[in-house]
């Protein structure tokens, strides 16, 4: 298709990236394009300016600090991130990224641009929020850190304002996690995802049943504290074509049973 | 370097290197099938499900209609024109003939990429690796079974 007419810049800096950013107020971040291309073609957005991060080293690389921190760089593809040595000090992200659409989608879709576009549907935003990883955006007046409760703010907004970008996210040490969604198709967008950290508490993130992950920290991982945490929190998730409100709660509560025993398993 | 709507890219395609001016909203498949005539690889869904658009850019499998021309700047990229050695089809391409791998011939183009990019990297796959490979790809003759026993056979 035939895209409305756009400029397309590609710096060599991240510090050149935040420049143009900063000077066009129509300018937006193509990171692997998996998603941004599809909704230029669908003119749901139209920027005036794209400006291509794949020349960006900053935006790359993954580091395991000797404390277990992981440190995944914006770009890193999921295929990148599936190949990662260090990424599997962390097992469950390569297992997620996995689960994402395709070979081909996973050759070119980053996990900055997943927890960027912040679909609801999307695999990443409900994992992250469960690790509590920290989320580093830089922009004109240099970085700052956010945590995955300040990061995700409504469906396709997130903390990254106009003339920022996400260059980092971090990922506290732990092993003990679990995923678990129901999906389109065998690895298909999800209808509803909850995932789970055993990391000294627990922490649940549920997906697709709200503008943001909701985050759930139940006093142990039994079945039913879990169970009712989710009960307690009085979602109204949204009814589509793919399942009602009510379906998506009860989805909601097996699906966060369901992450906590494979949380529990890695254990 | 400043945005501009149009520059001028330099591709490698199969071993023939072209320079072109092209528009920056202008798809890579697009620009594959319309200036240079490479019409091998289809357009089927653009939305990026059905795979038919599957190129492999620097030795990567990708879908060409999520991608654009300018982002393949300074690419090596292989498309299905480049598998046969003149009119000699290579062993995959007899695979798909032997197998009757193909009904209406439409996701062919991309199903070949996606298999060769799959049996590069791990040249004896298992069945469920032979799948997943093929999962961005859709046949909407329905006939997977003939493509996986192709692959399968390819890979013997």
């Amino acid at each position: 298709m035939l895209l409305r007419e756009v400029a397309y810049a590609k710096p060599a800096s991240l510090a050149e990236a935040l420049e143009i950013l900063a000077a066009d107020d129509g300018a937006r971040a193509l990171a692997g394009g998996q998603t941004l291309i599809n909704v230029m073609k669908a003119r749901a957005g139209s920027p005036d300016t794209l400006v291509d991060l794949s020349a960006l080293e900053e935006l790359k690389g993954i580091e395991l600090g000797g404390d277990g921190t992981l440190e995944i760089g914006a770009m890193a593809t999921y295929t990148e991130i599936m190949a990662s040595s260090e990424a599997r000090a962390r097992p469950i992200l390569g297992e997620v990224c996995a689960q994402i659409a395709d070979v081909q989608v996973r050759n070119r879709g980053t996990i900055g641009g997943n927890v960027c576009t912040n679909d609801p549907t999307n695999h990443l935003p409900p994992l992250l929020a469960a690790f509590g990883a920290r989320f580093t955006i830089a922009g004109a007046g240099g970085e700052r850190t956010v945590s995955s409760d300040d990061f995700f703010l409504g469906v396709y907004l997130t903390a990254v304002g106009s003339g920022e970008l996400l260059t980092s996210v971090t990922i506290p040490a732990g092993r003990n996690d679990g995923f678990a969604a129901v999906t389109l198709g065998v690895e298909g967008t999800c209808i509803a995802s909850a995932a789970a950290s055993l990391n000294g508490s627990v922490r649940i993130a549920l997906g697709c049943v709200d503008a943001v992950p909701v985050v759930l920290t139940p006093p142990s991982d039994d079945a039913e504290a879990v169970r009712k945490a989710v009960r307690d929190a009085n979602m109204e998730p949204p009814s589509d074509v793919h399942a009602s409100s009510d379906y998506r709660r009860h989805l909601a509560e097996v699906l966060a049973v369901r992450a906590v025993d494979q949380a529990r398993g890695a254990a | 370097m400043s945005a501009t709507t149009e520059r001028s890219i330099t591709v490698t395609i199969n071993g023939t290197t072209y320079e072109r001016e092209v528009e920056a909203r202008k798809l890579l498949i697009h620009f594959v099938r319309d200036d240079l005539d490479l019409t091998g690889s289809h357009i089927g869904c653009d939305t990026g499900n059905c795979g038919a658009c599957s190129l492999i850019v620097d030795g990567t499998l990708v879908k060409s209609c999520m991608m654009l021309a300018v982002q393949a700047d300074g690419a090596t990229i292989e498309s299905v024109e480049g598998l046969a050695d003149g009119d000699e089809l290579n062993k995959l391409q007899e695979a798909f003939r032997a197998h009757h791998a193909l009904q209406c011939g439409y996701c062919t183009p991309g199903m070949l990429m996606s298999a060769t990019a799959l049996l590069r990297a791990n040249p004896h796959p298992s069945d469920d690796e032979i799948k997943k490979a093929l999962q961005g790809n859709i046949c909407r003759c329905t006939g997977y079974w003939n493509i996986f026993e192709a692959v399968k056979a390819a890979a013997e």
